[in-house]
């Protein structure tokens, strides 16, 4: 923990049953995104990138396949002799009963122990779900600077969009006086990112009495981050400046990818200096067949394209027979187009194939199309 | 299953590829853009179940040390496994000293350490997939003291030129090995791959010394012929030597085809190599793409065709590539035309326009040159 001692954990139980089919097998974090990545890449790499050696994912929502992809560590290099990722279920203990997490706040009270063995002096708490890059070494030395008990990350929004998130008033000095879950009439237009960097000691006190509280939600934002208000201690307002997204629905999820195909994208994957780390596929490089034509397109190694691809975005293995055209769409891993297939504005999940012929979305549909199952192409 | 530790070995000083080889040993020339050659060999053997490899090195191993490594990206075990690199020192590459064997010699306290009965040797150099696993049951099937892995070819006038031939009685029994001389067309070339027992093997290297200190492990073999029950075996798909310029050009080229591709490349025989962790790649509305294999990480506004493209390249608007292999790194710049052409590692191809040479006499760009 060579971080000033500060100890990650990132929340990682969530369900996103907006993503209806792909999170039925897999957890929110565990989606994959960009191509070759999975969303949890993205706080683990920042966490990487970051200098912190020690991270906990509390997992709980179908967590078997998400539990053995982060307890690789050394898929972001999290695996040094003092560094290491540990999955973190809900579990029984001597002096407890094994009750799942009830809410985010519940999560790091059920592993005050884990945390204490590493006796850290800030704790970072991220969601496993969201998809940024994001330097958490600069926001400690933002919350040491300011002296605070919390630093919450917060981005500018829309101001009519800011009734759907959770709203951060400050003062002129980024000091937060109040906290607003989605308000009607908004004062301010910082979002919570639900990202929170708190002093340990300060933390601890107040998850111990958050546990025995009958009335909480064991929520941060909801109990935490107002009691802490309450009591008067210093909560800062950490302003981040970039590409952020929470992919709560197949369009949003579309989009966010989409927003790879645009020149100058700012999540910027090809940032040398800030890598995203992620499992290391065996896989062959891209084909790209004689008759394949391939316009505005994010491509990843093992992917055979032998039709036409414009507009879209390409996860490993997935496969475009000839004469096949995926338009404005999204293969995830292992999604084959065969021959002759058309695919227009639609998510293809992963391992799903498209028969020969068959036509899936449609150019003018208001939403985009989520296919999770085979669809039967000509004999 | 027999038990066996493997040998990659590093390319015998008659061996020289023009242009590339100034900066690294064979085993580390990139392949197919995501690939270094000696990741063929290493999978081989670690998908034939051979945790206990030696590689050799013999002349700046920095780029294949980087590459190999522990050895951990080839699914070897990190305990009972290990992947060894062991240099060959005091020599220059052109010496007539330095042979497989004085290497052997150097690391033979090692060499006599392991305590596999079989022991295959594999060369750094040459692409292919085999099952080393049931070439070795094959072996001790047959009772031969050494089996030689070959491929039948119907070109070996114009190429294969730096490799072996095998002379073979009608029941595969090896007569002798000698050079590729380029007088007939059809030629067993020796693809430098042998099975044997590490007794043997061991016995073969010091004797090796005794007749002469030029002596080659394949000169030593070939001397054994008359005692020792020496075995071919064919091997078939895909096989490619690379040994010259060219051989390295046409090994790329023949792969382009994702159907020839299927001849290497197994559902259940993964090539391993090293990560780099980089980005998909983008291509741009004006990218026009056909016929070609290309890396992650590119970034892609130009025309590419029949061509192979390494990692993290950035082809600019205009730029028309073909029949060409432009290794990681380069940047070709806007309306730059390259045509049958190495581009080596980190280039830029900016201010010089036209970069064409004629078809099957491909030119060279050095590594981290500037055009």
């Amino acid at each position: 923990m060579k971080q000033d001692n500060m100890l990650a954990m990132i929340l990682a139980g969530g369900r996103g049953s907006r993503l209806h089919e792909l999170t039925s097998k897999v957890a929110k974090p565990a989606v994959s995104y960009g191509g070759k990545y999975r969303i949890i890449d993205f706080p683990l790499s920042n966490c990487a990138n970051s200098g912190i050696d020690v991270v906990g994912v509390l997992t709980q929502y179908e967590s078997v396949l998400l539990n053995s992809y982060v307890s690789a560590g050394r898929r972001w290099g999290l695996d040094a002799k003092d560094s290491g990722v540990y999955v973190l279920p809900p579990r029984e203990k001597a002096d407890a009963e094994l009750n799942v997490y009830r809410g985010t706040a519940d999560a790091i009270s059920q592993n005050i122990d884990f945390i204490d063995s590493f006796a850290p002096d800030y704790l970072l708490i991220l969601s496993g779900d969201h998809i940024y890059k994001m330097n958490y070494a600069k926001m400690l030395a933002y919350h040491k600077e300011h002296k605070a008990d919390a630093t919450i990350a917060v981005i500018p929004v829309p101001m009519k969009e800011a009734s759907r998130f959770g709203i951060m008033n400050t003062h002129e000095d980024g000091r937060i006086y109040e906290f607003e879950e989605k308000p009607a009439e908004p004062k301010s237009n910082l979002a919570s990112m639900g990202i929170y960097i708190f002093s340990w000691k300060t933390l601890r006190r107040l998850l111990l009495a958050d546990i025995k509280n009958p009335d909480s939600h064991h929520d941060f934002g909801k109990d935490i981050i107002p009691v802490m208000l309450g009591e008067g201690k210093s909560l800062y307002a950490y302003q981040f400046k970039g590409y952020w997204k929470d992919v709560g629905t197949i369009d949003s999820l579309w989009e966010a990818n989409m927003d790879l195909l645009r020149p100058n994208n700012e999540l910027d994957l090809n940032d040398r200096t800030w890598k995203i780390y992620t499992e290391d596929v065996t896989a062959l490089p891209q084909y790209i067949s004689a008759d394949a034509v391939v316009k505005n397109a994010f491509i990843t190694q093992g992917c055979v394209v032998e039709g036409e691809v414009k507009n879209s975005v390409l996860f490993t293995g997935a496969k475009v027979g000839a004469g096949a055209k995926v338009i404005d769409s999204v293969l995830m891993p292992g999604a084959v187009v065969e021959e002759g297939a058309i695919v227009t504005r639609a998510l293809v999940a992963d391992d799903v194939q498209i028969g020969k012929q068959a036509v899936v979305g449609s150019a003018d549909s208001e939403h985009i199309e989520l296919v999770a199952k085979r669809v039967k192409g000509a004999e | 299953m027999y038990d066996a530790f493997g040998i990659v070995n590093s390319s015998a000083r008659d061996v020289w590829v023009e242009g590339m080889q100034e900066y690294r040993p064979i085993g580390a020339f990139s392949f197919l853009g995501r690939y270094r050659v000696i990741d063929f060999p290493i999978s081989n053997m670690s998908n034939s179940n051979i945790d206990r490899i030696m590689v050799y090195v013999n002349n700046k191993p920095r780029s294949l040390v980087e590459h190999v490594g522990t050895g951990r990206h080839y699914n070897i075990n990190s305990k009972s496994g290990r992947l060894h690199l062991l240099f060959s020192e005091n020599r220059g590459r052109n010496d007539v000293y330095n042979t497989d064997i004085s290497s052997y010699l150097e690391n033979m306290e090692y060499v006599r350490r392991q305590h596999n009965p079989y022991v295959v040797i594999a060369p750094d150099y040459m692409v292919y997939t085999i099952d080393y696993s049931s070439l070795i049951e094959t072996h001790v099937e047959s009772g031969a003291d050494i089996t030689m892995l070959y491929h039948a070819v119907d070109n070996a006038k114009e190429s294969y030129l730096s490799c072996k031939v095998l002379n073979l009685n009608k029941q595969k029994g090896v007569l002798s090995i000698e050079p590729n001389h380029g007088n007939a067309k059809n030629r067993n070339i020796f693809m430098d791959t042998y099975v044997m027992k590490t007794e043997l093997f061991v016995d073969l290297v010091y004797k090796a010394r005794e007749l002469s200190s030029m002596f080659t492990l394949a000169d030593m073999v070939n001397e054994s012929c008359g005692e020792l029950d020496v075995r071919g075996v064919a091997h078939r798909g895909f096989f490619a030597s690379i040994t010259d310029f060219k051989s390295y050009y046409d090994a790329n080229m023949s792969l382009i085809d994702y159907k020839s591709a299927q001849n290497l490349f197994h559902e259940d025989w993964p090539i391993y190599t090293r990560t780099n962790d980089s980005c998909p790649t983008h291509y741009y509305d004006t990218a026009e793409v056909r016929n070609s294999i290309i890396s992650n990480g590119c970034m892609i506004e130009g025309t590419i065709e029949n061509s192979i493209i390494g990692r993290g390249c950035v082809i600019k608007k205009g730029a028309v590539i073909r029949n060409s292999i432009v290794l990681g790194g380069c940047v070709i710049g806007e309306n730059v035309h390259v045509e049958n052409h190495v581009v080596d590692k980190q280039a830029k191809i900016i201010r010089a326009k036209e970069v064409v040479a004629a078809p099957g006499n491909p030119g060279y760009v050095k590594r981290s040159d500037t055009l």
